[in-house]
């Protein structure tokens, strides 16, 4: 029985649950792997929690193995994100040969799993070195790559590349992020669950009721970017917008609303610049919000006029998805997976500078019926593009493949 | 006769998208990977919209006129390159050297080569199918009106669209199916021949067929 995947049938459609029982019928009993750094906080970890149960209740052997690590452990993975995001960061030797170490210990640990696994899914850089301490390996090793890498600082793509070179696939949330790597890889945009907590439809009282809770007038305007405090996600470019605009619309509330990840050391730092840049306007929300209040963000989306999601780089933006399924529109920094969402003048805007989110923010409070008609669009882009079962579908659809082999086409079950 | 004909086996397919690596930055780097690119690239690029997260933008039916319009801002090559039907063609490379006499003549005709900016290179991408087989069986051709509606998209994709790079004289394989029933259903395989699928929507090309149909048996 498939009942949890049933539940997704009224929105994703019935064929489409079909479509991955088809396929999934042929990995039944095959053993796969997950390996990141967090088990909450951040999309990895959220996009895991649901895909997790969906594949082992369609018959696969699916394990979730979360990686150990100190703080110098995760000073020095975010330094290599931060780079691989372009920044110009040297990590020292040191940090370097930590990270290997780390690396080592982890395989060490979880040597017996991988070893025998069928398909071995390594996200992000944190674990991905643990292959290298796992010589002997049975199954498929893909590296699933949620960042944007598209301009990486050089001298540690470098470095990290090396331990790429003998996986079998990568996979990058769009083409833009695919490097010269000896071994196919694959384009899968990541995606929402539409039935979690994050994404259900809420009664209008728990939205009042959050809106009380932190102060929030549900009479004035609001605009709210969800995310991590990290300096790539540009908050206070977007404190910079919002007073831009506050000098035209008075009323005006911004919420910047999200929590610090367990692998992100620099989120306390960022937080405190962010709460500086805030000073004492009283219609500035910063919110600190644990891992799990997702019902929370979710009311706090939905009561938002407008979700930006003003990002220096980034791997895709989720919270960019969820808003759009809550038929917001959405003002998004033109970098990375933000673009693959954000159809200019269609579905919300995309801006190079808080100027340029202030412009949009402005037009957007003027026109309702624009704002209503971006946010039946989007919602229905991302029914159409981003819903789990799609990706879900494509992981099955990438197993399948590995399994057999690189062919153009593969025809199975007869 | 007619009774011998086996049933239509319904399939479905699925895509996965593979980043070749390749990309071009200006109107010359677009002809020098298109000499040399995977047939199955040029595929992806005509065809590939139907199946992968787009937004639908009805100006511009292929990627590459898309991305003339859009990175290079030329407006002139854009509507060449989107007139190209690829179901004008019996195969790829014949598409491929359709698509490269049209971008010869335009670099023929400019005194300098459009460039793209870092951000909107072009990607080439390529795919890899996975077909599989649906519990679904049509016996008789008139079952055709009643199936279609149920059939996803990937098998309106795999019988009416990717059919055309597989069977023989590029026929649908509903068509190529009705054929085997002689010539009693020439008119009807006439009249789905006659559906254009490259300027819709896999949901709006079912429909089409379904009317078709309906016209035919009712």
């Amino acid at each position: 029985m498939t009942e949890l995947l049933e539940t997704y049938a009224p929105i994703a459609g019935a064929e489409e649950i079909e479509r991955i029982r088809q396929l999934s019928q042929h990995l039944r009993g095959a053993r796969v792997v997950h390996v990141n750094a967090t088990r909450v906080g951040g999309g990895v970890a959220e996009i895991l929690s649901k895909l997790v149960p969906l594949k082992k209740e369609l018959g696969l052997e699916v394990h979730w193995e979360v990686i150990k690590g100190d703080r110098d452990f995760f000073h020095c993975t975010k330094s290599i994100h931060n780079a691989l995001h372009g920044t110009h960061i040297d990590i020292s030797s040191e940090m370097l040969k930590h990270y290997e170490e780390t690396n080592r210990r982890n395989a060490e640990e979880l040597q017996p799993l991988l070893r025998e696994a069928d398909f071995v899914f390594i996200h992000d850089p944190q674990p991905a070195m643990i292959q290298r301490f796992i010589p002997e390996r049975k199954g498929k090793w893909i590296w699933r790559c949620h960042i944007d890498i598209s301009h990486p600082y050089r001298p540690v793509w470098k470095y990290l590349r090396e331990s790429l070179l003998s996986y079998d696939a990568s996979v990058f949330h769009i083409a833009d992020f695919a490097h010269s790597l000896p071994h196919l890889q694959y384009v899968i945009p990541p995606s929402i669950d539409p039935l979690s907590e994050k994404n259900i439809d809420l009664p209008e009282e728990e939205i009042q009721s959050v809106a009380d809770r932190f102060g929030l007038d549900l009479e004035r305007p609001m605009i709210i970017q969800v995310s991590r405090f990290d300096r790539l996600k540009d908050p206070i470019g977007v404190i910079h917008a919002y007073r831009l605009v506050k000098t035209f619309v008075p009323s005006l509330q911004l919420v910047l609303a999200g929590g610090i990840a367990a692998d992100d050391p620099e989120g306390e730092a960022v937080f405190e610049e962010v709460t500086i840049a805030a000073g004492n306007d009283p219609d500035i929300h910063l919110l600190l919000l644990p891992p799990d209040a997702h019902r929370t963000i979710n009311a706090l989306q939905r009561m938002a006029e407008i979700v930006l999601q003003k990002s220096i780089r980034e791997g895709f933006g989720l919270t960019v998805t969820e808003a759009m399924w809550k038929g917001r529109p959405v003002v998004g920094g033109n970098t990375g997976g933000i673009r693959l969402q954000v159809i200019n003048h269609h579905t919300g805007f995309l801006v190079d500078t808080p100027e340029g989110a202030a412009l949009r923010v402005r037009y957007l409070l003027r026109h309702p019926n624009i704002r209503e008609e971006m946010g039946r669009k989007g919602r229905r882009f991302v029914r159409e593009n981003f819903l789990i079962t799609r990706q879900l579908r494509e992981y099955l659809t990438l197993m399948l493949i590995l399994l057999h082999g690189d062919m153009e086409r593969l025809e199975i079950g007869g | 006769m007619t009774e011998d004909v086996r049933p239509f086996v319904v399939k479905d397919c699925t895509l996965v998208a593979i980043a070749t690596g390749d990309r071009a930055q200006n109107l010359k780097e677009l002809r020098e990977r298109l000499l040399t690119i995977h047939p199955g690239s040029i595929y992806y690029h005509f065809w590939g919209g139907h199946l992968r997260p787009k937004f639908v933008d009805p100006e511009y039916n292929n990627d590459f006129a898309a991305w003339v319009k859009h990175a290079l801002h030329d407006t002139a090559l854009a509507e060449r390159l989107a007139i190209v039907d690829p179901t004008w063609f019996p195969n790829i490379e014949d598409l491929r050297k359709e698509v490269l006499e049209i971008i010869e003549e335009r670099l023929d005709e400019t005194e300098w080569i459009p460039w793209a900016k870092r951000e909107e290179q072009f990607h080439f991408i390529r795919a890899q199918m996975i077909i599989f087989s649906t519990r679904c069986l049509i016996k008789r051709p008139e079952d055709l009106l009643r199936m279609i509606p149920h059939l996803s998209e990937g098998s309106i994709f795999y019988h009416f669209i990717d059919a055309r790079r597989r069977t023989e004289g590029g026929v649908n394989d509903f068509c190529a199916w009705l054929h085997l029933f002689g010539e009693r259903y020439q008119d009807l395989c006439a009249r789905l021949c006659a559906i254009d699928p490259y300027f819709v929507t896999l949901a709006e090309l079912r429909e089409e067929l379904l009317s078709v149909l309906k016209g035919y048996f009712q």
